[in-house]
Parts: C-alpha cells; sequence; structure tokens
C-alpha cells in the first residue's frame, strides 16, 4: 500500500524532481532566514559605508562575534534537549576571573595550561547544573536561575573589588586576540573550529543525534533506549566547558575581568540561538544557525554604527529580530504541519 | 483487580480527591490478572502512588485542616515567620519600625509583579519582559514629565502604555501561538530599547517632592509605607481572582492540560491574552513606584528584575510547569527573600553574598520535595514489596 509507493518513490527519481527537491531542501533550511539577515545587512551597511567591509572592520565584527558564537553553541545543545541554561553569563564570569587569578598566581604557567583549567572549571560547573537537573529531576530553568545567582554570588565574594587588568596577563596571551591568520583573528579561529566540531558531533554521531530525540519528545526517548539522562547530563557539562572556553577567552579579549564579567549576557546566548532558528522548546535548530544568529547579533551594533543611526535604537532592533525569528519559526511549523496532513490524506 | 477496603476514597499525593482517577484505574486494569498491577507497582511513576494505594489501601494525603496547616504554602509562611522571629531576636535593631518601612518599600516592586506572574506562571506560561515595561514606563514618565504635561496626565498614559505593553505580549502569545519564553525574550529586549529609544542616557530626576515624598512616606509611627495599602488592594483583589472566581479556576486547569482545558469550555486564548494585560499594567504600576520612590527616572530603572520576581514566585510554591501555586504562598516567598537580605545587611554580611543566598533558597526550595518525595517513594514501594498480595 503505502509502503510500496514510498519504497518505490526514491528508487525511480525523475532527475528535474530531485533537483527541484535539492532547491527546495535549501529553501526549507531553518538557517535560511538568519543568513538572508545577515548578507542584507552586510550589504546594506557595506553599500552606504565602504568603510564597513575594510580589513579591520572585518576583522571587529569577527573579534565581537567570537564569545557570543561559543556560548550559543553551548546552549543550542542544552536548548535541543528541551532544556535551558541560564547560567551561562555566571560561568563566563567565574572563569575569566578565575583565568586573571590564575595569571597573576602562576605568571609562567603555559597558556594551553590555563585553557585546560578553564574549560574544566565551566565544564564542572555545567556539571553541577546538570546533575541538579537530571539526578533531582527539577526543571532546568528553574535550576539555572538558582545557579545563575549562586555563580554570580561565589564570583562577587572571590573578587570583591580586585579586577584583573590586561597588564596582568603575559603578552602572548593578550595577543591571541589581536593576531591574525589569513586575515582571522586566532581567537575566532578557535571558535570556528569549536562551532564545527560541534556540528559534526551533531550531525553524524549517535549521541549527537540522540540530543535531538530526546528535545522532540524525552519519553519516546526513553522508550526507544537512548540514555536520557546521561545524554542530557553530557550536554551541560559540554555547554558549562564552552562558556569556560569562552571565559578565558574573555579575559583575552577584554582589558578588564571583575566581579561583574558576563553578567547579563543570557538572555542574549538564548536570543543567538532562537534568531538562529533554534526551536526554544527542543528537537530542532542546529549549532550553525547559533553560530550565525550570534554573529548577526553582534553585526547590528557594528553596523548601525557605521551608518550612523542612532545607538540607542540597538537594543529594540535585536528585540524586534527575536521575535521575527520566533514568528517565522511558527509559520514554518504551521506550513510543514498542514504539508503532513495532505500528504497522510493522499496516502489513505 | 479488586479494592480490598471497598471504599472509593483515593486521595492524590496532592492530597486531592480524584474519584476519575480511581475509576480509570479499576477499568483499564484487567480484572482477574494480577500481572500489571505488580508490574505498576514496582515502577511506581509520578502519579503512581494513587494507584498502589487502591491496592493496598493506604489513604495517601491529607484532609481538612492538616491539609491546610501542613501544605506547602503554610510551610513556606512557618519559615517566614521563624525567620522574623529568629532576626527579631538575634539581630540588634532587627525589631522596630524602621526595619518594617524599608523591607516594605524594598520588596513593593517585586510583590506587584510577583502577583500577576503568579497567575502567568500557574497557568503554564511565563513572562521575562516585566522589568523591561517597568524601564520603559519609567522612561517615559520621565520624558512626558520633562516636556511640561500635568503629573496626573503623565501617570494615566504610563499605565496605558503598560497596558498597550501587554497586549502586544498577549497577542502574539495567545492569539498567535507563539511560545511565552521566547517571545518575552525578544520584547524584553524590544522594551528596554524602547526605553533607550525614549529618554536614552538622560535621567529625569525633579518630580513633584510632594509626589515622590507621599511615595516615601509610613502611616503614622507604624512604619508601614502608605503606598502599601495600595498594594494589598491589588493582593487581595489578585487572591480572590485566582482562588474564588471560575476565571481563576480556570488558570489552574489551563496550566495542568491546555486540551482539557479547551473542551470544559474555558477560551484559553482569551484568559491568557487578560493576563499579559494584567502583567503589563501591574509592571507599568510597579516602574512609577520604582520611579518615584529612588525619584529618578531612567532607562535602566528595574533591570534584573524579572529574575529576581520568578525566582520569588517559584520559591513561593508555584510549579514552573504550571497548574499548583497560591498567592499566600507566593506572598510569604517575597516576603521571605526581603527579610532575609535585609536581615543579612543589617548583620553586616556583604551584599554579595545576599544573591548566594537567594539562588540556594531557590535551588532548595524545588529540590527538597523531590528528594523527599523520592525517599517516600523508595519507602513505600519497599513496603509494598514486602506485604502479601490480597
Amino acid at each position: 500500500m503505502s509502503l510500496d509507493s514510498k519504497s518505490a518513490a526514491p528508487a525511480h527519481p525523475a532527475p528535474g524532481h530531485q533537483r527541484r527537491s535539492a532547491l527546495g531542501s535549501v529553501l526549507k533550511l531553518r538557517e535560511l532566514p538568519v543568513i538572508l539577515a545577515l548578507v542584507i545587512l552586510v550589504t546594506v551597511t557595506a553599500a552606504l559605508n565602504p568603510l564597513f567591509l575594510s580589513e579591520q572592520g572585518i576583522k571587529d565584527l569577527l573579534l565581537n562575534a567570537t564569545i557570543l558564537m561559543i556560548l550559543a553553541v553551548g546552549q543550542t545543545l542544552v536548548i535541543i534537549t528541551r532544556n535551558i541554561d541560564l547560567s551561562v553569563g555566571s560561568i563566563l564570569g567565574l572563569v575569566a576571573f578565575g583565568t586573571g587569578s590564575v595569571f597573576v598566581a602562576a605568571p609562567n604557567l603555559p597558556i594551553i595550561a590555563v585553557f585546560g583549567i578553564g574549560i574544566l572549571f565551566g565544564a564542572v560547573l555545567g556539571a553541577v547544573n546538570g546533575l541538579l537537573i537530571t539526578v533531582a529531576k527539577v526543571p532546568a530553568l528553574v535550576i539555572t536561575l538558582g545557579t545563575l545567582y549562586i555563580f554570580r554570588g561565589i564570583n562577587n565574594a572571590w573578587a570583591g573589588g580586585t579586577q584583573y587588568f590586561a597588564g596582568d596577563r603575559p603578552e602572548a596571551f593578550g595577543n591571541l586576540s589581536v593576531d591574525t591568520i589569513l586575515g582571522f583573528p586566532v581567537i575566532t579561529l578557535i571558535a570556528v573550529v569549536v562551532v564545527a566540531i560541534v556540528a559534526v558531533y551533531m550531525l553524524g554521531t549517535r549521541p549527537g543525534r540522540d540530543l535531538y530525540a530526546i528535545g522532540s519528545d524525552p519519553e519516546a526517548a526513553r522508550l526507544f533506549g537512548i540514555p536520557v539522562t546521561r545524554r542530557v547530563l553530557m550536554a551541560f557539562v559540554v555547554n558549562g566547558a564552552l562558556a569556560g572556553l569562552a571565559g578565558v577567552l574573555y579575559a583575552s579579549r577584554f582589558n578588564s575581568v571583575g566581579a561583574t564579567t558576563g553578567s547579563g549576557l543570557e538572555l542574549d546566548v538564548v536570543a543567538a540561538a532562537v534568531v538562529g532558528g533554534v526551536a526554544i522548546f527542543g528537537g530542532s535548530g542546529t549549532v550553525v544557525g547559533a553560530a550565525i544568529g550570534a554573529l548577526l547579533l553582534t553585526t547590528i551594533t557594528s553596523a548601525l554604527t557605521a551608518l550612523r543611526v542612532d545607538k540607542f535604537w540597538q537594543q529594540a532592533i535585536v528585540g524586534i529580530l527575536i521575535l521575527a525569528a520566533v514568528v517565522i519559526d511558527r509559520i514554518a511549523g504551521v506550513r510543514a504541519a498542514r504539508k503532513l496532513r495532505i500528504a497522510e490524506a493522499r496516502n489513505v | 483487580m479488586s479494592d480490598p477496603t471497598g471504599s472509593g476514597t483515593i486521595v492524590h499525593p496532592d492530597g486531592e480527591p480524584s474519584e476519575t482517577a480511581a475509576k480509570g484505574r479499576r477499568m483499564t486494569a484487567s480484572p482477574g490478572s494480577t500481572r500489571p498491577g505488580t508490574e505498576k507497582r514496582q515502577k511506581p511513576g509520578r502519579r503512581g502512588a494513587a494507584d498502589t494505594s487502591t491496592v493496598l489501601a493506604v489513604p495517601k494525603g491529607r484532609t481538612g485542616a492538616a491539609r491546610i496547616l501542613l501544605g506547602r504554602d503554610a510551610v513556606m509562611i512557618y519559615v517566614l515567620l521563624v525567620v522574623v522571629l529568629y532576626a527579631c531576636i538575634v539581630i540588634p535593631r532587627f525589631a522596630s519600625p524602621v526595619t518594617v518601612g524599608f523591607l516594605l518599600l524594598d520588596v513593593i516592586p517585586t510583590l506587584l509583579i510577583a502577583l500577576p506572574m503568579t497567575l502567568v506562571i500557574i497557568s503554564g506560561e511565563i513572562d521575562l519582559s516585566v522589568a523591561s515595561i517597568a524601564g520603559l514606563t519609567s522612561a517615559l514618565m520621565g520624558v512626558l514629565w520633562q516636556g511640561g504635561m500635568p503629573i496626573a496626565l503623565v501617570l494615566v498614559i504610563c499605565v496605558l502604555a503598560g497596558l498597550v505593553a501587554g497586549a502586544f505580549n498577549g497577542v502574539l502569545i495567545a492569539y498567535l501561538g507563539l511560545p511565552s519564553l521566547a517571545v518575552t525574550i525578544g520584547t524584553l529586549a524590544l522594551f528596554r530599547g524602547l526605553a533607550l529609544v525614549v529618554i536614552g542616557d538622560n535621567a529625569v530626576a525633579n518630580f513633584p517632592p510632594g509626589l515622590t515624598a507621599f511615595f516615601t512616606s509610613k502611616i503614622g509611627g507604624t512604619g508601614i509605607p502608605t503606598v502599601m495599602v495600595g498594594v494589598v488592594v491589588l493582593i487581595v483583589a489578585f487572591a480572590i481572582v485566582l482562588h474564588f472566581t471560575p476565571f481563576g479556576r480556570g488558570l489552574f486547569a489551563l496550566g495542568y492540560s491546555k486540551e482539557a482545558a479547551t473542551f470544559v469550555g474555558i477560551d484559553v486564548a482569551r484568559s491568557k491574552f487578560l493576563l499579559y494585560l494584567a502583567t503589563g499594567t501591574v509592571s507599568a504600576l510597579a516602574g512609577i513606584y520604582w520611579t518615584l520612590r529612588y525619584s529618578s527616572a531612567r532607562s535602566d530603572n528595574a533591570s534584573g528584575l524579572e529574575l529576581a520576581v520568578i525566582a520569588a514566585v517559584l520559591l513561593g510554591g508555584v510549579s514552573i510547569f504550571g497548574g499548583k501555586g497560591s498567592i499566600p504562598g507566593v506572598l510569604a516567598g517575597v516576603l521571605l527573600i526581603g527579610t532575609i537580605n535585609y536581615a543579612l545587611k543589617l548583620d553586616r554580611v556583604s551584599e554579595v553574598v545576599l544573591i548566594i543566598v537567594t539562588g540556594s533558597l531557590l535551588i532548595i526550595s524545588v529540590v527538597a520535595p523531590n528528594v523527599a518525595a523520592a525517599i517516600k517513594q523508595a519507602r513505600h514501594s519497599r513496603r509494598v514489596r514486602s506485604a502479601p498480595l490480597p
């Protein structure tokens, strides 16, 4: 019956049909709206102000996006499993301040070791979130709202009024965000490598696919034999580790780290993921989309400056973008549902 | 599967009698075969306790006065009383009218916004844009007053602005069916952005002194702020709406299951829309209060308040999944956080430790019941396993 027709269809595909479906799959990409928005934004801005796409201009754009990009990738893993992590800003702050302290305490430590310490520290904080959520079975929104305060409080208590400045860190460390390879800043390359690794992991490995299954339907995933608890815990640990990496890079990129570093960042991160086509209730979206979403959000700021638009408009525009992303996602969902209904009607 | 007692009083772990659950259970269980029953007993789910109690006839949950005196809300109120008593005894100068005054002045914004937020979370949604609405009204107030408008008109326009902002959220969430978490993250940025557009990085401070003095004035020597009268009226109004009207009870149904709520005749979209109108309006009131209390209108007023409000509401026993919670519990939650913060400040505990306390309270308040339930469950299932089958 319907099974036959389904299995027969791909066996004799009309060549024209195949091409159309390839084009169709590009048009159906969840990331398409955000890519289009980014392209339009950059083209329009560059046309009006050629300096925007100068070598230095591009370098600034990438540098600004780097940290948000890494955070958005981690957040995407968590959101895909139908959870959320609001504590990333606080994790980033703690790790950034920790990095500053490590350099002061042990100035001769190799930089790679500092990266290791930062990532490990972030992973431990992520594991605290993950364990509380999976073992005590409490919603992630509540737990990470709590740890947002707790981690920030620890950061405040630890730092007090102390701030570490760029001068306290070795020059080679600060140069990571100054030096370029082929025109790309080193820390941006680190971010791109992270995005690529996580993207491949999510697309091509079993644990990566499991995360999507968990987000679509946690109960079904459990019945299917997916170790839901372990996978969700992993998502939180990876997210923490990435926030840790972002914290170390923050210390390299910005002059000072202190008690309030990274506060308020959590909503920007979630916004970047949502703008990048990650569904807030899990199960769909890609890390590449989230990374482009982060790039778009940070590019807007620079574009508005380049266009001499009042800087006060920037945040309102970010808000409108988020709403647009949500509406687009909804329209796509409604259309997909209608198509499914029609397809099912035909098969009966 | 026979009911050994023959009585029909099955009570949920929550303490609410559920005749339907018991009936459904009897209908689905095949008579004579014990296997499904045993399986069910060994792996009790979240609501499994009610099922096992039909087997062992152990009525779970409490009824009557015990239910009120030992419930989640009551526990919060006891904790609040203990903390207040402890602070009065241990911390010098805590028990004074000055304390009452400053404590209440500090918690009023959280308290105000917590009221509609409770209703929103009970109905299974969330609103993160409240603090931004407060900021927007504050900015608007500054600019209009600066522009020479009479203060009464300014206040009316500000409340209307909150209403419109709430309606915007409401249309997107209730009528377009968009997820509230994502929408209100968007409007959080949008409204704060509009506040910046309206007032920029200026601040307006020259509000009529009579008005600002009124907002910090106290009733006689009690130390209770005069504004508290209005706040109490709002508290009572929200409590009545939530607990004593069909609309309010509908919200609980909505939080449990939207489909079921639709089928029993609740207008889901309209209810949600009204809730967002309420959060918008009350957030505007909080914005006005904030502006006049500190007599300063700035674009970043009340920023970050949304998370504090949600933390207080959840601490007050409202379930983030919806369907559970009460106004008295939330009041206790808000006042508990306020009291602890104020007491610690008086005790010269540095301000930075306070947010650790807030965060820990929030986590403990949600983890503790689950851990307790897990222990109870483990004990119960051990007893069930060792008991002979009827």
